[in-house]
């Protein structure tokens, strides 16, 4: 049986061989122009089209101005930053309520329960000043500006309008040298970078792929925005009056955010002429219709989605992490602790690139999620240093608000110079490891995958480097 | 009392089918049949999933949205369905990943049938990948989707014109506000019981030299795998030199499809199936 069926497949891929010389080469075009006409044909005959001349199509007249040459970008970024300045104006005083709620009334009841039942002070240190403090932060810091963004975000997409954003850019891409269907797998990337990486299988060519995959993490993700948020709302808003502050924090973030789709663009630039030389593959990309956004479903949907998908993923994290930051800050080797140690052999480095020692460790604890990096930083900063808010007692330290959050921070040694490049390192270091871990999977190459791990930890040291020598040259003068 | 002539009653009514429709979400327990979810991207194929399982498979108004395949289940008038959310392709010429998982799942997956949503605004583009799924299976119900939007621009769909072209039924949907999702659900279930059997067009008028190779290799695929229930198409694939093809006529897939369902479907290459996120 086997034998004769083995003959059979030989028998038929010769035949299949030889008939292809006979049919010719145009024998793909010829199928497709088949398939074509009859799919007219069918059209045809089912669709009647209304007698009247085109009315005045709305969707064309909004195509013709958001992807128009002139006013497509100014408007794409107007856009955004009305998305941030609505995600950072109406933030505050949610953040403040939850805060309240959970450091400054149940934080204390915790403490006091421990006490009540002699619980052993290690224990208590790792449940309640480690691990439920640490969620409390993420929980309270990152909740407010996700349920508010998310939804904003979801409903621009519903309506339509990432694939114009993505129209947009498509010219840039492929002048860079990348697949226009970057653009999409970027849009993606906003969302998640994991979720990015995997959508980089609509790109056909493993060259043009490989460059969507190493360029995704320059794209914002979910676990990133509230960090820029909150930072650029503690120190770039504080720049400027009051009733600019808001304004002046969105167009910061939006700044950052533009800033990695221009770095998308210059390392595409730069692979396509070293190390992954090619031609570029053309593609259609189309615009679907715009759509009336389903309001109450989208901000369902992206509450539980994204938001507390996210927020889930974060407290996941932050538990753990919270464990880990209290041990090493109280486990002490010759009257320093673990932190200590680690926090003052960063430092040196840290200091160099414009960051702190802090910031690097809580880098390192925040691999795994990108989301508890500023709650690790405060605790951190906090539990080394032994910092309080001024005039508070221990017990009520974390007593937050936004500005008791900044006091932490610039008690912590914090500049503009180190919000500055938070933000910057915050949008170029390395992927998170689920990131990376999905690019392994999609890829089975470790050598690439190192690369995308590497190449943006590389530029981001570079890059806040430079500005941090930069700045304090231009200091020195002033 | 004529009980016969009370369910057939009960069947055209939509409150005894929207009460029929059990959604079971990721509970997918000894499915009766299994449903392949093709079409075009941005077509509402996840928004019918979703409306089907009860899922919340992200939905957004942009193509390649959904890049990796879904499942879902869910119960209808006794029976258990699996139903596998693809990826939206244009074309099943498997030129890049997204294309091929769909492709290969309706191939070699040996869905039960497959549902194809299709544009009702753009119906000639969309019909161009229905054309390609009818020339695989003949199990094939058409969801002529987005006819709310087609109505809003002025277009009159006629549905059993193109039911009649097609060979295969047609049912008219407007997924986002479940209009016409029972009689897609009623179909599904005749399609699935046999009620229903499709006889789909396939291709023609295609040039006398492209014919004869086609017949030629038909004749030699009917002797190697008899029962193949597409050998017109496959002789199409292998004259196009598609490699995956060669590949399951070399390792025996294509036998193991000419054995029919029921048998373990041999999934060529690094198919990565998961659902997304």
């Amino acid at each position: 049986m086997k034998p004769v069926a083995v003959n059979n497949s030989r028998d038929i891929l010769a035949t299949a061989q030889s008939l292809r010389w006979e049919v010719g080469e145009d024998f793909h075009e010829k199928l497709m122009e088949t398939l074509y006409t009859n799919a007219t044909e069918i059209a045809d005959r089912a669709v009647t089209r209304p007698g009247e001349k085109p009315r005045f199509d709305l969707d064309r007249t909004i195509d013709h101005i958001v992807t128009s040459r002139r006013w497509g970008f100014l408007l794409m970024i107007l856009l955004f930053t009305l998305v941030f300045w609505i995600t950072i104006s109406l933030a505050n005083v949610p953040s403040r309520w939850i805060s309240d709620l959970l450091i400054g009334t149940i934080y204390p009841l915790l403490n006091q329960a421990a006490a009540n039942i002699g619980m052993p002070w290690w224990l208590q240190g790792i449940l309640i000043d480690g691990m439920y403090l640490a969620t409390a932060w993420v929980v309270s810091v990152m909740l407010p500006p996700m349920a508010i963004f998310f939804p904003l975000f979801t409903l621009l997409e519903d309506f339509g309008y990432l694939p114009r954003v993505a129209f947009n850019l498509d010219n840039v891409f492929k002048k860079a040298g990348a697949h226009g269907k970057q653009s999409l797998s970027m849009m993606m990337g906003f969302g998640c970078n994991a979720a990015g990486m995997i959508s980089t299988r609509i790109i056909d060519s493993p060259r043009e792929r490989f460059i969507a995959m190493l360029t995704n993490n320059f794209a914002l993700c979910n676990g990133r925005w509230p960090t820029q948020i909150l930072v650029a709302t503690l120190f770039i808003g504080a720049l400027v009056p009051a009733y600019l502050a808001g304004f002046f924090s969105a167009l910061a973030v939006v700044g950052v955010a533009m800033l990695g789709v221009l770095l998308t663009f210059l390392v595409s630039w730069f692979l396509t002429r070293s190390v992954l030389k090619g031609e570029v593959s053309s593609f259609s990309l189309e615009l679907p219709p715009y759509r009336p956004p389903r309001i109450l479903q989208t901000i369902y949907t992206s509450l539980i989605d994204r938001t507390i998908y996210v927020l889930w993923r974060a407290i996941l994290f932050a538990a753990p992490a919270g464990a880990v930051i209290w041990l090493v800050a109280n486990i002490t080797v010759s009257g320093q602790s673990l932190a200590e140690y680690i926090v003052s052999f960063l430092n040196p480095l840290g200091i160099l690139i414009g960051l702190n020692g802090v910031i690097l460790l809580a880098y390192i604890i925040a691999i795994p999620a990108n989301e508890i990096v500023i709650p690790t930083v405060l605790m951190l900063t906090m539990l080394i240093t032994g910092i309080t808010t001024p005039g508070a007692g221990a017990g009520v330290m974390f007593e937050t608000d936004l500005e008791s959050t900044k006091a932490i921070l610039v008690a912590g040694g914090w500049t503009l110079l180190t919000a500055v490049n938070l933000m910057l390192f915050s949008l170029v270091h390395n992927p998170c490891s689920t990131t990376i871990y999905t690019m392994y999977k999609e890829t089975g190459s470790r050598k690439w995958t190192t690369l995308a791990a590497l190449l943006p930890l590389g530029m981001g040291f570079a890059i806040t480097f430079i500005v941090a020598q930069v700045w304090r040259l231009v200091a020195s003068w002033i | 009392m004529n009980p016969e002539l009370n369910t057939e009653q009960c069947e055209t009514c939509p409150m005894h089918n929207s009460a029929n429709l059990l959604k079971l979400g990721l509970d997918m327990q000894d499915w009766d049949y299994v449903i392949a979810l093709a079409g075009n991207p941005n077509t509402g194929k996840s928004t019918v999933f979703n409306a089907l399982t009860g899922l919340r498979q992200h939905t957004g108004n942009w193509p390649g949205k959904t890049v990796s395949r879904a499942e879902g289940g869910f119960e209808y008038a006794a029976k258990k369905y699996k139903l596998v959310d693809l990826p939206g392709t244009y074309s099943l010429l498997a030129t890049s990943l997204d294309e091929e998982i769909a492709r290969d799942f309706i191939l070699f997956g040996q869905p039960d049938f497959t549902v194809v949503v299709v544009d009702a605004t753009r119906l000639e583009r969309n019909l161009n990948l229905a054309l390609q799924v009818l020339e695989i299976t003949d199990r094939v119900v058409i969801c002529l989707n987005l006819m709310d939007e087609a109505q809003r621009h002025g277009l009159q769909v006629d549905e059993r014109r193109l039911a009649k072209d097609l060979g295969v039924p047609v049912v008219p949907t407007s997924a986002r506000s479940k209009d016409g999702l029972e009689l897609l659900l009623k179909t599904i279930h005749e399609v699935a019981t046999g009620k229903t059997v499709g006889k789909p067009r396939r291709f023609q008028n295609e040039p006398p030299e492209l014919k004869q190779a086609i017949q030629i290799l038909v004749k030699q695929l009917n002797e190697a795998f008899p029962g193949l229930p597409n050998a017109r198409w496959v002789a199409l694939r292998l004259l196009d030199g598609d490699e995956s093809l060669v590949q399951a006529v070399q390792n025996g897939g294509l036998a193991e499809l000419a054995a029919g369902p029921g048998q373990t479907p041999a999934l060529p290459g690094n198919l990565e199936l998961e659902a997304s996120s």
